[in-house]
């Protein structure tokens, strides 16, 4: 039970990113990659060895759960006798499971990012920002308290924020990376609202429900404080996670580097979301589940809603960041499913079965299937943008002859993310799936057609760059220059991501890999079998997403796609536009924010209450300048007044 | 003799030093080992007051000295320390020290402004070590006079109004304060000035504590920059020079929230309890109004003015709390902002020095140009929009979960208008770092400029230090204040 | 024998007659003229109103006598002042001395 070297996780990415920030500039592009990449490999080490560790060779304890294991809790800040703000290091199943997938994407995008941006200004930088990153998430998923999980919340955010704006020369990335920053700080303000309630009346920023009986007695009497904070640190976690209508950051956030939207954009950050909501998915059920399953409302809405957009994209990283939307719109889906079980009598905490608590499960295991191959598809969007340089789907196509790696490992995660068996984006799916079917069966068709144009449009995808007619072959002779494969440092992330994605999709289909015995909703493992109604019924479902895709685009023209485009084109065009959604955000932030609240503020500022203290001093002033003129000058003037004044004192006083 | 008078003496000597001095080496010579012997003291004088509380010493007030200075009005000059005058000699030997090497080349009369300066400093420090009302409001005098001359003179735009608007503002306030230290010193029997005794013997009736209440506490809330007598703020700190802003803004609005906490609400509880929501309303208005205002503005100084509005109304916020949390969180956000703030208007004023504007609209592309400086914004800009791991979230925070622990629905609302003030803050800050520093290079004669110099690569670097170490280990110091806001909220709060 | 009001009839219009000529003359030299009247009604009220009221005192009588030194000592300052300003302001005009304004 020794986890004493855990420190090591976040110092290690943390000295690196103090390292190549003071000095690198002072370092050639290749120690500073290697300082990044070596620091990450050995977190990496480290990060697996405390997953087997804790899964394997420690396991479950006498109660029959994975205990929760504090390696060190220091105090950071004390507020007040009850409030303690800890900074430590907590292991729970969802932790563990989340270190893996961090360091793992994590570190494959520190090599891919050597192919990638080699040669590029600002290297070092890029690996600063990179190593801050991965220490902030890190420290996010192993938070022991909601305050510490805030911290590191807002210092993923900074640094989602300085990668998008990696390019800071360009205007659209600068604008990107504020709007990031911008619309997940608004919905960090709910999360901080969130946990000033939630902290002052439960009396504790510990979210951990075990460790604290008396949590009932505290909020006993404020039956609506729990809803309302649990909400609200959703909405917290709904801006990080890209969660309608505060998605909007998301596609402009493809800004960024490449390699930074998969780790950042696809893999780890916009999970936190749900991770947020997993971690505090026992609060959730005890308290709020109505809070849960409007939760599940949210995720759905969104869900179809990026799908709907990702149909009609044109920038392969646009689709993808739309494609992200809205898989997290599944997993959130899938933990908002869930149903409060039986309360037991002797400590009032409810109890729930597995069939309760299912989409837990699916949840956790879609963000971990996710991570992998939508890490790959950016990864390989990467590759692409490289070899065209060009995000637009125009300048690809038929790109399979000049890029076959690259094409295969897309291959496959394309057919793991439109849920096809023996890839690893079915398992997970058809669990969410059943867990929807469970809650309702309205839930579980709308989630089964959101599956269905996932097929659609992931596989439009990949006709449009891999197939159809190519961009070099018909520009050759205007000097378009020939794609080639990426080399070696980007090829290698993809095939190892890819084999990921391969071997949980056949393991996990055979039932030999369960990810249920690892995390379940209440600690206690169970496998699962396929429900081949279910599972049945969304393959062939994702197969005919496919054909119809495979119909509509894989020739070298597209007549069904223009055809329908031009039949439809109020439609086609709010979907390319997303709905004007970001128009919508536009008006209310220029012209509602600072055109309607923030130069009337100013105006009354410099005219009203300035205008005020100038008007007292002009009124001293003029004062002043009325009086002035008695002041003549004139002796006899003087004399006057002075006679007259004495005459008329005298007069006075005789006729008192 | 107190080791505190120190803080007086040094600032004294300095002065002498510099009238002697003959040539501008030797000004700059003085300047610096005087202020690293104020740096060296204030360090030294927290690491004993530490060992002294730790040593069990649990007076209110450490090293106590008092001397009568003026017997028939019990006018004494007594000094001494809690926590919070400990942290806030700190900050201000902190910023005179750099101030110091961020005016390292200013140019004309460099003599006489250093002069004025060190007066200025002896001022604060002075008013931070005493706690005699008289001697406090003296000090608080001697503190404001400089600014006149300091912005009058080498400050730059319109800079005789400002200088006029500022002083004629602040001394208003200084009117108001005189009248409320002589009500407290009358009605409490005309026997001493000191703050603690009259506090450990406070018989003031509650309906002439409500009288004066709002004197000292509009006193001093004028240099705190309190809706609506903060407008003084954009003008004088946008003409100052920029030693004068770093001091200005980064110690002497300090003074404000020091004075009400310390005299407004410690010597008058009863009345501190019943109007603290008038003021608690116009503080509120104040941090959200200072936030709305930068949003717009398009001279860098005038934007961090108002950012200095909506931190500096926080504080305010927070002390009218009147919870241990919250009021350790406004001092700790007096400290932090102080530093932001000082930061902030160093790397304003290097930056102007080079492009000769600070009009957002004209800049831009500068970090490629001045890398250090605009890295420097950079930092200093998620510092102040309370970035985890430097000094503002810390004391941003402690102010949000402090405030919250009043359970009713006033302060529950004032606390959630204030919270939104952290997105606004994101808003300017972002706003101005992708227009000036990001993008391309708006003018092609910034192509020439060069990036900092040593003395101002030392100022920043120090400024960056602190805020950066008070934001990684907040623990010592929010413990040092709280010991010392404890006693004082056990006054107020009866 | 003349009755003792006419000395205040008498003191009356001179001062009077100062007075007027003060403020509307502006010769400088004419208004120390009317100066020099107004003292003289007083030294004459001295006088009278020593010889009403303490015909056995002497006190008037040395208040008038007092008074006559004193304002002949001003008077030799006040021509001095007005040959100074002469000099300065090449008038005698009052008017044309209004630097004591604002």
């Amino acid at each position: 039970m020794d986890y004493s070297y855990v420190f090591l996780i976040l110092l290690l990415p943390a000295l690196s990113f103090l390292v190549l920030g003071l000095a690198g500039m002072k370092m050639s592009h290749k120690v500073a990659g290697l300082i990044g990449t070596c620091s990450l490999a050995v977190v990496t080490v480290l990060c697996y060895y405390t997953a087997i560790k804790y899964f394997l060779i420690d396991g479950r304890d006498a109660t029959g759960l994975f205990p929760t294991v504090t390696a060190f809790d220091f105090v950071w800040i004390k507020f007040s006798e009850l409030l303690t703000f800890t900074i430590g290091f907590r292991l729970t199943p969802i932790s563990v499971m989340m270190l893996i997938v961090i360091s793992t994407v994590s570190f494959m995008v520190h090599i891919y990012s050597f192919g990638y941006m080699h040669g590029e200004k600002g290297f070092q930088r890029y690996y600063a920002f990179l190593s801050l990153f991965t220490m902030s998430m890190l420290g996010l998923v192993v938070a022991t308290n909601i305050f510490q999980m805030y911290l590191f919340w807002e210092l993923v955010g900074v640094s989602s924020y300085l990668l998008i704006g990696f390019y800071y020369p360009l205007h659209s990335a600068v604008a990107a990376s504020k709007k990031a920053f911008i619309v997940t700080r608004f919905a960090d303000l709910f999360f901080l609202i969130g946990i000033l309630f939630y902290s002052f009346y439960v009396g504790t920023f510990s979210y951990d429900l075990t460790a604290m009986p008396e949590l009932h007695q505290n909020v006993a009497g404020v039956a609506w404080v729990m809803p309302m904070a649990l909400f609200l640190m959703f909405i917290g976690g709904a801006g990080k996670s890209a969660m309608f209508p505060l998605h909007i950051w998301l596609p402009d956030a493809m800004e960024g580097p490449t390699p930074v939207s998969a780790l950042i954009h696809a893999a780890t950050m916009v999970v936190a979301g749900v991770y947020l909501v997993a971690s505090l998915f026992p609060l959730f059920v005890e308290f709020a589940p109505e809070a849960l399953h409007w939760i599940a409302y949210i995720a759905a809405f969104t869900a179809f809603y990026a799908a709907a957009v990702a149909c009609c994209q044109s920038d392969i990283k646009r689709v993808l960041a739309f494609s992200t939307i809205s898989q997290i719109g599944f997993m959130l889906v899938a933990l908002g499913v869930c149903l409060p079980g039986e309360t037991s009598g002797v400590d009032n905490t409810v109890e729930y079965a597995d069939v309760n608590g299912l989409g837990y499960m699916a949840g956790m295991y879609h963000l971990f299937t996710h991570a992998m191959f939508k890490a790959c598809l950016f990864l390989g969007a990467g590759c692409i943008i490289h070899a065209v340089h060009s995000n637009e789907k125009m300048y690809m196509g038929g790109l399979r002859k000049y890029m076959p790696i690259t094409h295969v490992t897309f291959l496959i995660s394309c057919l793991a993310i439109a849920g096809i068996p023996f890839f690893s984006g079915f398992c997970s799916k058809d669990e969410i799936l059943v867990a929807c079917y469970n809650f309702s069966p309205v839930m579980g068709v709308i989630m089964s057609a959101i599956a269905t144009m996932t097929a659609f449009y992931m596989f439009r995808l990949y006709y449009v760059i891999f197939w159809g007619k190519s961009y070099y072959e018909t520009h050759k002779a205007e000097g378009a220059h020939q794609p080639h494969e990426a080399p070696l440092t980007m090829t290698v992330p993809l095939i190892v991501l890819s084999a990921i994605t391969m071997l949980v999709g056949i393991f996990g289909t055979l039932h030999v890999f369960e990810f249920g015995e690892f995390v379940s909703a209440n600690g206690i493992g169970f496998g699962t079998h396929i429900n081949w109604a279910i599972a049945g019924t969304s393959t062939v479902l994702a197969i005919l997403g496919i054909c119809l895709a495979t119909y509509m685009y894989k020739g070298e023209e597209t007549p069904v796609a223009d055809m329908l485009a031009r039949r439809f084109p109020k439609l086609h065009q709010a979907a390319y536009r997303r709905f004007y959604l970001d128009e919508v955000w536009m008006f209310v932030t220029h012209k509602i924010i600072f055109r309607c609240i923030s130069t009337p503020i100013a105006w009354f500022d410099r005219h009203v209450i300035d205008g005020t203290f100038n008007f007292m001093a002009w009124g001293a002033n003029a004062a002043g300048e009325t009086i002035r003129p008695w002041q003549s000058g004139d002796v006899r003037q003087y004399a006057v007044w002075f006679i007259t004044g004495t005459v008329a004192l005298t007069l006075v006083l005789l006729c008192i | 003799m107190s080791i505190l008078s120190l803080f007086v003496v040094i600032p004294v000597l300095i002065l002498l030093g510099l009238w002697i001095a003959r040539n501008l080496n030797q000004v700059r010579g003085v300047m610096v080992a005087g202020s690293s012997c104020l740096l060296a003291l204030s360090v030294w004088l927290t690491v004993a007051f530490i060992q002294a509380r730790q040593s069990g010493n649990t007076d209110p007030m450490l090293f106590t000295y008092s001397v009568a200075w003026f017997k028939p009005l019990n006018i004494a000059y007594a000094v001494g320390v809690d926590g919070i005058s400990v942290v806030m000699l700190l900050l201000s030997s902190i910023i005179v020290f750099t101030g110091t090497f961020a005016s390292w080349q200013l140019k004309p009369l460099t003599k006489e402004y250093f002069l004025w300066f060190t007066l200025l400093s002896t001022g604060v420090f002075g008013f931070f070590i005493c706690i005699d009302m008289f001697t406090m409001f003296m000090f608080y005098e001697v503190a404001l006079i400089p600014m006149y001359l300091l912005i009058g003179v080498w400050g730059s735009g319109n800079k005789e109004y400002a200088a006029m608007k500022l002083t004629l503002m602040l001394m208003g306030g200084s009117a108001l304060l005189i009248l409320g230290i002589l009500g407290i010193y009358f009605f409490n029997g005309a026997t001493t000035m000191n703050v603690m005794e009259i506090a450990a013997n406070n018989h003031i009736p509650a309906d002439i504590q409500n009288v004066f209440f709002p004197f000292i506490f509009i006193g001093f809330g004028v240099l705190g920059a309190l809706f609506p007598f903060h407008t003084w703020s954009p003008d004088g700190h946008a003409s100052a020079p920029t030693a004068v802003s770093m001091l200005h803004a980064g110690v002497l609005m300090k003074l404000g929230g020091y004075g009400c906490f310390r005299v407004a609400m410690f010597l008058l509880p009863s009345a501190a309890q019943e109007l603290s929501w008038i003021f608690l309303i116009l503080t509120t208005i104040s941090v959200v109004y200072g936030a709305f205002s930068a949003c717009v503005q398009t001279d860098l100084k005038y934007i961090n003015a108002y950012s200095s509005v909506s931190h500096c109304g926080l504080v305010l916020f927070a002390l009218l709390m009147m919870t241990k949390t919250a009021c350790t969180g406004a001092i700790l956000q007096m400290l932090s902002h102080g530093l932001m703030t000082a930061l902030f208007f160093a790397l304003i004023g290097m930056i102007y020095g080079r492009t000769h504007t600070r009009d957002v609209r004209k800049l831009g592309g500068l970090m490629k140009i001045m890398p250090f400086l605009s890295v420097g914004y950079v930092i200093a800009g998620l510092a102040n929009l309370g970035l985890p791991g430097f000094s503002g979230f810390v004391a941003e925070m402690t102010i949000f979960v402090g405030s919250f622990e009043n359970g009713d629905t006033f302060h529950r609302a004032a606390t959630i208008i204030a919270c939104t003030s952290i997105v606004i803050t994101a808003v300017y800050i972002l706003r101005v770092v992708g227009k000036i520093l990001y993008q391309k290079v708006a003018d092609p004669h910034y192509l020439e400029l060069t990036d900092a110099t040593w003395d101002e690569r030392v100022a920043v670097c120090c400024l960056i230090f602190c805020v950066a170490g008070l934001g990684l280990a907040p623990l010592w110091v929010s413990n040092v204040i709280g010991d010392a806001v404890g006693p004082i909220l056990n006054v107020i709060n009866f | 024998m003349v009755p003792v009001e006419a000395y205040f009839v008498l003191s009356a219009l001179l001062f009077f007659i100062g007075v007027f000529g003060f403020i509307t003359r502006r010769n400088l030299i004419a208004m120390l003229i009317s100066v020099e009247l107004v003292l003289n009604a007083v030294d004459i009220n001295f006088a009278a109103f020593n010889r009403l009221l303490f015909p056995e005192g002497l006190e008037g009588f040395f208040m008038t006598l007092f008074s006559i030194g004193v304002s002949a000592a001003e008077s030799a300052v006040a021509i001095a002042i007005i040959i100074n300003v002469y000099r300065n302001f090449h008038s005698d005009q009052v008017n044309s001395i209004e630097n004591m304004k604002f």
